[in-house]
């Protein structure tokens, strides 16, 4: 979009910054590694952050002093890794002093949320789902359903905001607000279907088998006849997208995040 | 004939529960085979889980129809049991139905005890049905093949045998009190073997009573048998799934535990104080340190020993497992039989060696569950989730994938390449760290 055409001014703060002006923002957004390098997750990243700039939340990134939160490396049985890697990131957020976190990604969701705290790490941690779910609550963020009016989306419940986490209704919330006609999947909320990519499979080939979990889990999608298959998480995100091609289904159904949904309801 | 009786009674029941009694001893002797670990926060919480999930079988009614036959037969069985109290009481002092003084309440345990009989019947033959007509998916896995397949009919049969043995002394009964026999005064509503008990209209007194003591004789000795099968069986789940529910993790399911022996090292590469150089401090007394993660049940913790002996084999884990519904090897309940079956080598081998572990050069790791198993889970606790007794394979599955990477660094390849960006570019993709922010470029407008 054209800078002129913008009404609104779009920043991404980072910490240092904020530090330098003596400002504590209200919530750091941690972006993850897939939201900070991922062509795919860096659009959830961009979309997030254009809502946040709308909603007036005042936040920051840590920018190049974030580090992987070490959540591949503990599901794959590197303890050692995870601990070196989390007790960097907790010096880092106690320097600053941070107290609210907000992601993108349920894995870093997780890992932050669950597993810092024993390592000196305590903050409040929500999924960008929730922190979407409470502006909306607010008042601080309204949304028009005009763009997806009965349009059918299903919702793929990522296993770290889930049965992880219990977070099942923020995410189903925001889809009803945009006038969607939410479908589910006949697995799904504590019972969903793992997408495939989660304890460190993403970053391996899998084992032998007769097919891949993404596209099992793609094809229970497909039975509900969705126009979009919405994620909550840029892992479960590719691997859909992945399966929706495997299905040469491509032209038909978009894999798009909440946040996504969000921003192209209200143009941004 | 009546005090011999009375004899052979009470030598029969001391021998079922002392031999129930050692084989409760071998368990606990094996469970504390793993290490310790300390479960003993949120008392109130565990006990409402316990009574929830264990006593309520909360999770069985995800499934509505085996769930409410489970429903049947584990209230049938355990209410029936009410009745073994009267039969000892009547085999150790030779009276007989001593409870019938209650009158008309009595009438009405005992009928509904013949109500419940009956729909026990029906269940168990459904659950057979399910078995093996229908033939279950999840009851065909190939860890399923031998004595797992027969140990679950064994069950089925002797439930509706010792339901059955009931009935039939209670028509038996019903006949002889109709009679008017000596001993046996009108007691007790016959429901269900009030129908049935007209088979034995021809026999004579002395033919009935023979019925109903050897049908009295086969339930009580049933009843003893079945308690000493447990041990051996998957059926052992009717007294663990209290213990088992009551220990479960109460963390969120997504919280893994950190190992503290590494948050110690963690800690000190961390200190910029700790002088590299320095020798190690001298640990003299102490234990060699711990191995991480484990690849043998010593290293497992006690609860998840308990776990393996709680499995009751149902494959619900395994029937939501994303790995197992694709076509991997990995089943979590094999995870979980697997931890059993070598407990249990231990135990004999304990056994054989006169109370000590005697090497055998085995181990759980390639002995029972193989790397292509552990390393095909996605880490997603559908298992856990699934499990109605509150069951964690996954907690074992990443504790040997703790061993495969701490202590032989054979992860996978490309999950080696993963933790070495992680190592040395802070991303598990070979990034540059730099490059973290490039994004805002993208984006910001003036
Ligand atoms: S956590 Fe692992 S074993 Fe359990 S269901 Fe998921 S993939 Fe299967
Ligand atoms: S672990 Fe639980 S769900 Fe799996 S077979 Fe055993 S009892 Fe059933």
């Amino acid at each position: 979009m054209h800078p002129l055409v913008m009404s609104e001014v779009i920043k991404v703060p980072t910490m240092a910054e904020y530090m330098g002006l003596g400002k504590v923002p209200e919530v750091l957004f941690w972006v993850g590694c897939a939201g900070s390098f991922d062509d795919r997750a860096k659009k959830i990243t961009k979309a997030f952050v254009r809502i946040l700039n709308k909603a007036g939340v005042d936040f920051a990134v840590l920018g190049t002093e974030e580090s992987c939160t070490g959540d591949p490396a503990k599901r794959a049985g590197n303890e050692f890794l995870f601990q070196m890697q989390a007790v960097t990131n907790i010096e880092v957020l106690n320097g600053y002093e941070i107290k609210k976190i907000v992601t993108t990604c349920p894995h870093c969701f997780n890992t932050l949320k669950n597993e810092y705290p024993s390592l000196g790490g305590k903050y409040e941690v929500i999924h960008h789902t929730q922190l979407l779910r409470s502006l909306l609550d607010e008042g601080r963020l309204t949304i028009e359903g005009g763009k997806f009016k009965g349009k059918r989306i299903t919702f793929h419940d990522p296993c770290y905001l889930g049965r992880a986490n219990n977070v099942y209704e923020a995410p189903r919330e925001l889809i009803r607000k945009l006038d969607a006609e939410l479908v589910e999947m006949k697995s799904c909320r504590s019972r969903g279907l793992c997408c495939g990519a989660g304890g460190a499979q993403m970053f391996k080939e899998p084992e032998k088998g007769d097919m891949d979990v993404n596209v099992k889990r793609t094809e229970q999608a497909l039975e509900t006849a969705p126009e979009i298959i919405a994620a909550g998480c840029p892992f479960c995100n590719t691997m859909m997208t992945d399966g929706v091609k495997a299905k040469e289904k491509e032209n038909s159904i978009a894999v798009m995040d909440v946040a996504e949904l969000i921003a192209a309801a209200e143009d941004l | 004939m009546g005090f011999i009786s009375q004899i052979l009674f009470a030598v029969v029941l001391i021998a079922g529960i002392g031999y129930f009694v050692r084989n409760i001893n071998k368990l606990r002797r094996n469970i504390k085979l793993g290490k310790p670990v300390d479960r003993s926060d949120n008392k109130a919480e565990r006990w409402r889980n316990m009574a929830l999930i264990a006593l309520g079988q909360k999770k069985m009614v995800v499934r509505p129809i085996p769930g409410l036959l489970h429903i049947i037969v584990y209230v049938g069985f355990i209410i029936i049991n009410i009745e073994v109290l009267e039969i000892v009481i009547d085999g150790l002092f030779g009276t007989h139905r001593v409870l019938s003084f209650l009158g008309g309440f009595y009438d009405f345990l005992i009928g509904s005890f013949e109500i419940l009989a009956l729909l026990v019947i029906v269940s168990v033959t459904i659950f057979w049905i399910r078995r093996n007509v229908i033939r279950l998916k999840r009851f065909w896995n190939p860890e399923m093949k031998g004595w797992p397949k027969n140990d679950a009919n064994y069950i089925l049969y002797f439930e509706a045998v010792l339901m059955l043995l009931f009935l039939t002394m209670n028509a038996a009964d019903h006949q002889l009190q109709q009679a008017g026999a000596a001993h046996y005064a009108q007691a007790g509503a016959f429901p269900v073997s009030g129908m049935i008990s007209s088979v034995f209209g021809g026999l004579d007194v002395a033919s009935l009573i023979a019925v109903e003591r050897m049908a009295w004789w086969f339930h009580i000795i049933g009843i003893l048998i079945f308690l000493n099968y447990l041990y051996f069986s998957k059926h052992l789940h009717i007294l663990l799934a209290f213990p088992n529910t009551w220990y479960a993790k109460l963390t969120p399911k997504g919280q893994f535990d950190n190992l503290e022996a590494v948050t110690k090292e963690v800690m000190l590469m961390m200190d910029p104080d700790a002088d590299p150089f320095a020798a190690p401090e001298e640990t003299e007394g102490e234990e060699e340190p711990g191995k991480f993660g484990a690849s043998d049940i010593f290293d497992l913790n006690r609860v998840q020993l308990l776990n393996a002996y709680t499995c009751t084999e149902c494959g619900r884990c395994t029937s939501e497992c994303p790995a197992n519904q694709t076509g991997k090897k990995l089943s979590p309940r094999k995870i979980m039989m697997d931890t059993r079956d070598r407990i249990e080598e231990v135990g004999k081998n304990i056994d054989a060696n006169g109370g000590k572990f005697a090497d055998d050069g085995k181990q759980l790791l390639d002995g029972y569950i193989s790397r292509e198993e552990l390393w095909a889970c996605t880490t997603c606790n559908a298992c856990v989730e699934a499990c109605p007794v509150s069951i964690d394979p996954l907690s074992i599955i990443l504790e040997m994938r703790r061993y495969l990477v701490m202590e032989e660094s054979a992860a996978p390849n490309e999950l080696n390449v993963m933790m070495g960006n992680i190592e040395n570019n802070a991303a598990p993709w070979p990034f540059n760290q730099m490059d973290r922010l490039n994004w805002k470029e993208e984006i910001e407008t003036t």
